[in-house]
């Protein structure tokens, strides 16, 4: 590989910025179709009801209406599937009940879909929507873990007896036993890891079309993985064969897991679309999104360190019980599993490792992957009691961690990782300096001088993405593969159309695959597109979540681009009137070895379409594809280190600083890299000091908008001070290992353990997310008694 | 139906609405300019800023009415040609954007404050976007975008 102006480690400007800065962005609700007709879901009021019927006289008869479907309309259409079943402890599969697309004979949630109203106008289908007269018989709801499993519980599904969809484990629990048995100290906490309402700014919205002539549907939707969709509504919901269905998700605006799933409005659109043969659109409100969009997060765990004389953890045990919510999401069961369970290690060499994990049906909107995915969870969970086991043992909180850290790699964890390599200590020293750790007391004296408790916290983690590989999360109970498609393209005159199965909301894509597209092939990275998110244009593709898409889809395009290579070079080979072997490829040219006899790229590429002149035996083109399937996760890992400021009077937190010291693998482009973190980082903080889904107890969602549900806006955050230091991925050729969700996993605990350093001399030792002025305060006044 | 006619983007445009037609349903059903964007409903987001007479405005919280006479201007009027207005250049030089939803808005709240405030400080520009939520960049680099490109139009659009 050659560096250039705009190649692999350049800060080049985003291909996309143009389109999106002046308004020529195309998201879904940009869409219009010829004669479409506007579809509006009616969503159940109440959490729990039987549906005694439906009345939609009324609303048949209003203005502009089309047509409305019920549950029953939609009966004998497949349900909405899952994608990973789990095993529980006694070896018993998950509970899997249906999910009909249209609540049928019963609603489980505020926000259950009820009814489609398909109208002329969009105010025409939401009016006549409001003359369906459902008589909802109102049935008990659980809208809370504890309410699911309490004695004699409301029962969401009759087949869950307790609510319960499985009971799981990971690790050795003998072992671990054994690790307490033989402890000197043992540290135990309890924390709840809140629920959190995902909020891409732009709503979900689908647009369905059939065409009768060809019998071919199209869906365009608001999707991070448009061939997840097509297999899961293809082949379990509506039984269409996948060359009559494509799926296109054009420009989305944000996802972070929530546009992972596939959705029941996309059956219902599409379904539809095929009843009335022709276009449907519906865009979903802001409110209704608050109530239909998967949530995130919601565990309830305890956990205990066993740790020797010296500070050495022997043994951890996790009980954790986490809330799945009505249906069973499309990722929802691996979330709390096999993204959560297999993380406790940490950067730790803690040899015994043990986590149960119990999942719960309540009547609350589905859970399912939000930026991080059980990643987080676990990673507060575990730096929450590592900093206690600090305080309580009176060991230095980074000295209790540096005397814990793996330091020889491979590591293979107990609960099933193996880490390929890292250097926690570098990046731990990294953010202590950066940080000015050791300055920390003089700052600390200069808030209390102004009546200010200023506390600093920290975070050493790492996390595990790019699922895979495909045969043993395959064991694990996934459904499909892990792997990625790359196709690259090179036309007759040179250019290149690269083609991807990731998908780009945010990521910027179209630029780091070009960098490394034009950086291989040494052409110009104007000359180079990628192309993304349309099931016909791409040949496969897994999507983009779990920070999978450099480490397995920028895999894929290398090993695409080091085929055109190898064919470029017997075709030159050929022109240079010598052998393949001797043909060596570097900055856009084909080189005799040892001679200045050579090819361009685009000369090569001529003849590949224009092969007048050729080599006998060799296929024309110049296009290749490669399917990469991983041989392991990769591990970032880091340090985040949060310095915050507390008001005692009011209970006001301030985030005075934070820094990140991150080994997220070799860098493509600096500039994206840095704003992926700034992402997390603001998500993560959002997490520890501002937002939390609230549940009433009869299972009304009373955080159902932005003036109820608070976002992180920008004068609530401060500027980030971000810091790396780089060990390569060891299995694949890039040495890139994921930088999306890297914020919100390390910074939440950093967070609110310097929330509680701060508060600690108030007597104020525990604090739960998010750490909101009203928490602090109590939690101050109960202190002072 | 009332008639409403207004300069967009230096054109004058007329169409048929009815009462309750939001200024953002007008521009982006009526006149297919879909460069504003509908977040939420209920003025909290800013995806759907544009500029009303010079001032920033949420056209999800304005009636087209309320617009009838008005000089209205879009993310899609900022730009002179090819050539980006300069805070649109800041955005992009910075890297104040991602999956860019939000990116309509907080442009055109930008060039707001930066009419009335050449050199805004940081806590200055991270108060004016009280109104304008980003997910995906957490505003560092939107507020330094905002910073730079109020600096380049040096104290008018």
């Amino acid at each position: 590989m050659s560096a250039n102006g705009s190649g692999i480690g350049a800060s080049v400007k985003r291909k996309e910025d143009t389109r999106f800065l002046t308004g020529r962005g195309r998201y879904t609700d940009d869409i219009n179709l010829p004669g479409q007709l506007y579809g509006y879901i009616l969503r159940s009021p109440v959490a729990h009801a039987n549906i005694g019927g439906i009345d939609t006289s009324a609303a048949a008869a209003a203005p502009g209406v089309h047509a409305i479907f019920t549950g029953t309309d939609m009966e004998g259409v497949g349900g909405i599937p899952t994608g990973w079943l789990i095993h529980s402890k006694d070896g018993e599969p998950m509970v899997e009940p249906g999910h009909p697309a249209l609540a049928l004979g019963k609603v489980r949630y505020v926000g259950d879909c009820v009814a489609i109203v398909v109208a002329e106008t969009r105010e025409q289908a939401k009016e006549a929507a409001n003359l369906i007269d459902v008589d909802y018989q109102d049935l008990p709801a659980v809208a809370s873990i504890e309410a699911a499993e309490a004695e004699g519980a409301a029962q969401v599904f009759d087949e869950a007896p307790g609510n319960v969809c499985y009971d799981w484990e990971v690790g050795d629990r003998a072992a671990t036993d054994a690790a307490f048995d033989e402890a000197t100290h043992v540290v135990s906490i309890d924390v709840v890891n809140n629920r959190l309402i995902p909020n891409a700014i732009e709503p979900r919205a689908a647009i369905a079309n059939y065409d009768p002539a060809t019998g071919d549907y199209t869906l365009y939707t608001t999707s991070q993985n448009p061939h997840l969709i097509r297999l899961l509504l293809g082949a379990f919901v509506l039984q269409l064969p996948e060359h009559k269905l494509r799926i296109v998700a054009p420009d989305v605006g944000g996802g972070f897991g929530s546009k992972i799933p596939h959705y029941a409005e996309e059956a219902i659109l599409t379904w539809t679309a095929g009843q009335l043969g022709r276009p449907v659109k519906w865009t979903c409100e802001r409110i209704d999104a608050f109530k239909s969009d998967t949530h995130g997060r919601d565990h309830i765990s305890t956990a205990r360190l066993a740790l020797d004389a010296d500070g050495k953890f022997l043994g951890l045990h996790v009980s954790t019980k986490a809330n799945l919510g009505a249906y069973l999401s499309t990722f929802a069961t691996c979330v709390p599993t096999y993204l959560y369970g297999i993380l406790f290690a940490g950067p730790y060499t803690t040899p015994a490792v043990y986590c149960e994990v119990k999942s719960f049906f309540t009547n609350t909107v589905p859970v399912d992957a939000l930026r991080g995915a059980g990643r987080p969870e676990a990673t507060y969970l575990l730096e929450r009691l590592v900093e206690k086991a600090a305080v309580e043992l009176g060991i230095d909180r980074v000295e209790i961690r540096r005397k814990n850290f793996i330091r020889e790699f491979p590591y293979q964890t107990p609960v099933a990782l193996q880490y390929d390599q890292g250097d926690y200590d570098a990046t731990l020293d990294l953010a202590l300096k950066a940080s000015d750790w050791a300055g920390f007391e003089a700052r600390r004296a200069e808030s209390a001088a102004r009546g200010k408790c200023r506390g600093i916290g920290i975070s050493t983690f790492i996390e595990a993405c790019g699922i895979a590989p495909s045969a043993v999360v395959g064991s694990l109970g996934a459904r499909a593969g892990l792997y990625e498609s790359g196709s690259v393209r090179v036309h007759p005159t040179g250019s290149v159309s690269v083609f991807t199965g990731t998908h780009s909301h945010g990521q910027g894509h179209e630029t780091t695959f070009a960098q490394i597209v034009s950086d291989m092939l040494g052409v110009d990275f104007e000359a180079v597109d990628v192309v993304h998110g349309d099931s016909a244009k791409i040949p496969f593709g897994m999507g983009t979540y779990g920070s999978r898409s450099l480490a397995v889809g920028g895999t894929a395009i290398y090993l695409a681009v080091e085929k055109v290579i190898e064919k470029g070079k017997k075709i030159a080979a050929h022109l240079l009137e010598a052998s393949a072997e001797d043909i060596e490829f570097e900055n856009g040219s084909f080189t005799v070895a040892g001679t200045d006899r050579s090819k361009s790229l685009g000369e090569v590429a001529l003849t590949a379409y224009v092969p007048h002149n050729y080599p006998a035996g060799l296929e024309p083109g110049l296009e290749e594809t490669a399917f990469y399937d991983p041989l392991n996760f990769t591990f970032p890992a880091g340090t985040h280190v949060a310095e915050v400021e507390v008001d005692p009077e009011t209970g006001e937190v301030e985030v005075v600083s934070v820094t990140g010291a991150d080994d997220v693998g070799r860098i493509i482009n600096p500039m994206i890299v840095d704003g992926q973190l700034h992402g997390g980082l603001a998500h993560g903080i959002g997490q520890a000091l501002l937002e939390e889904c609230l549940y009433q107890d009869d299972g009304q969602l009373q955080t159902g908008s932005y003036l109820d549900y608070t976002m992180p806006r920008a004068a609530d955050l401060p500027s980030f001070n971000i810091n790396h230091n780089t060990t390569l991925c060891t299995h694949n050729p890039l040495g890139v290992k994921g930088v999306g969700e890297v914020g919100s996993i390390g910074v939440p605990p950093a967070v609110i353990n310097a929330v509680i350093d701060a508060l600690r001399p108030l007597g104020v030792n525990d604090m739960a997310m998010p750490a909101t002025s009203q928490r602090v305060w109590q939690a101050i006044q109960q202190a002072r008694g | 139906m009332p008639t409403v006619t207004m300069t967009v983007n230096g054109m004058e445009r007329s169409g048929n609405v009815e009462g309750r037609t939001l200024l953002v349903e007008f521009l982006r059903e009526h006149l297919g300019l879909t460069g504003t964007h509908v977040g939420c409903d209920t003025s909290q987001c800013g995806a759907c800023v544009v500029h009303v007479n010079g001032t920033s405005v949420k056209s999800c919280t304005s009636l087209a009415a309320q617009a009838d006479g008005a000089e209205v201007t879009t993310i899609e009027g900022l730009a002179n040609g090819s050539d980006l207005h300069p805070m649109q250049e800041a955005f992009r030089e910075h890297h104040g954007l991602q999956c860019g939803f939000c990116t309509p808005g907080m442009v055109m709240s930008a060039v707001d404050l930066a009419n009335q405030n050449a050199d805004p400080s940081e806590h200055e520009v991270r108060e004016w976007l009280e109104g304008n939520l980003c997910r995906c960049t957490g505003y560092h680099n939107i507020v330094k975008a905002v910073q730079a490109g109020a600096r380049a139009m040096g104290g008018g659009s």
